[in-house]
């Protein structure tokens, strides 16, 4: 049974690696004052890979709504409060605006290469 | 070991004094205006835009003028629940004043204007309101000698344009900023500017009634936009321009600054008294689909809800004196 177990484990775990691809990078970009920061730096733009996934973190006491309509990426987070985050694996190179609905003082431009 | 104790007491003691009166810093008046680098304020700018928001020639029918809705007397707003518009139509929502309107990163309720140049053309244009082309009106401005020469003095060289009425009219608008209220003397050491009750209403403001979850610094917005659960709303507001489940219904935050004066309140003036928004929060809202998640019911007492009214009147401050200019001819 066990072995079982850790034989399913590994296919889960080659599964997810072909999904997400080798070497495919995690960021996390916080929602913090009502604007974006990486590493506790307010960021306007930022550049990753196609296949990295981005961590969207609310640090501010109320809520966020970090959505993108953009032609590579078009997705809505909903909202959620302090300290929950959502992920996006972004899978198309080009550019993607990501955008907070409540603040619309927050834009990030994300270069996808 | 009774020293340090002693010590920790006392320290604990300051601190909880600092807390009751201390505000942040975050309220402070800003230093200055803001304007775009291309539209900076100038004496000859604001004389101009004063005189064409005082203009009834703006309007279709030469009779509309912007204090109409925006009216100095009755804080930057009409006292109505919603505007009335060209042909006295009732509108659908209710006159936003103009006061510190300099402040916010996007105007209308809806927020589809990024600056006051962009809005001030909106509402001249808008069949509803004032009803006039924008062509006809540069028209009739450029047969106005007097215009020719405020123009010329506000805007050398650049003509008499759509672009420059725009921008004077919001270089007018850039002055019609609150003046300090008992607030702001409190939060520059004057502990008897406040009454005890409005202290107590700017603790829970900041705290049990989570005020400042929308409600913050100086201006008292988060340029947000927020669905706050009005019971019978029927209109998408900010959700035509960004259309997002979380916007349905969404209006943007208003100015708290000289509150006290633009009764009615909310979008649609669905509230004639501060006392009856306060109580609306403390319900968590009425209406529940996409109602903003920041609220919930705040289980204020009924004295708790005088004070949030009291502090909040403390943020109205002496209105501005304003003189009605004399038309160019």
């Amino acid at each position: 049974m066990r072995a079982m177990t850790t034989k399913m484990m590994m296919v889960a775990g080659a599964l997810v690696l072909l999904a997400t691809g080798a070497g495919a990078a995690e960021y996390t970009v916080a929602q913090h004052n009502k604007t974006f920061e990486k590493d506790g730096v307010k960021i306007e733009k930022f550049s990753i890979k196609v296949g990295d996934t981005v961590h969207f973190k609310n640090l501010d006491p109320w809520f966020h709504n970090v959505f993108s309509l953009s032609d590579i990426k078009t997705f809505d987070l909903g909202s959620y409060p302090q300290g929950q985050f959502k992920s996006v694996v972004f899978d198309k190179a080009g550019t993607a605006e990501v955008e907070c609905a409540i603040h619309p003082q927050m834009v990030l431009e994300l270069e996808v290469k | 070991m009774k020293m340090a104790r002693v010590f920790t007491a006392a320290l604990g003691l300051v601190m909880s004094l600092a807390a009751q009166s201390a505000p942040s810093e975050s309220y402070l008046r800003p230093q200055q205006v803001p304007a775009p680098a291309n539209n900076l304020i100038t004496p000859e700018r604001v004389t101009l835009g004063k005189a064409l928001f005082f203009d009834p020639r703006l309007s279709g029918s030469n009779w509309i003028i912007c204090a109409t809705c925006h009216n100095p007397a009755l804080g930057w707003s009409d006292g109505l629940p919603t505007a009335i518009g060209h042909g006295m139509k009732i509108l659908g929502r209710a006159t936003p004043t103009v006061l510190n309107s300099a402040y916010q990163r996007k105007q209308m309720w809806d927020g589809r204007f990024r600056s006051l140049e962009e809005q001030a053309l909106g509402p001249i244009a808008a069949e509803v309101e004032m009803s006039q082309n924008l062509d006809e009106v540069i028209a009739e401005l450029k047969e106005i000698t007097g215009y020719h020469v405020l123009f010329e003095k506000a805007y050398p060289g650049e003509g008499i344009t759509k672009d420059t009425l725009a921008k004077a009219i919001a270089s007018f608008e850039r002055t019609i900023v609150s003046n300090d209220a008992p607030f702001d003397r409190w939060i520059k050491g004057d502990e008897k500017a406040l009454s005890a009750s409005a202290k107590n209403g700017f603790s829970l403001f900041e705290g049990k009634a989570n005020c400042i979850a929308c409600h913050q610094g100086f201006n008292f917005i988060d340029d947000g936009f927020h669905n706050l659960g009005l019971k019978g709303n029927q209109d998408a507001g900010r959700h035509a321009q960004i259309p997002l489940p979380v916007m349905m219904g969404a209006f943007k935050t208003p100015t708290l600054r000289d509150v006290a004066l633009t009764s009615p309140y909310m979008h649609n003036g669905m509230y004639k008294t501060l006392g009856e928004v306060i109580a609306h929060y403390n319900r968590g809202g009425d209406a529940k689909d996409n109602l903003d998640p920041n609220l919930k019911p705040l289980g204020l007492t009924q004295q708790e809800q005088k004070d949030i009214v009291e502090f909040l009147k403390a943020l109205t401050g002496e209105p501005m004196a304003v003189s009605v200019p004399h038309l160019p001819q």
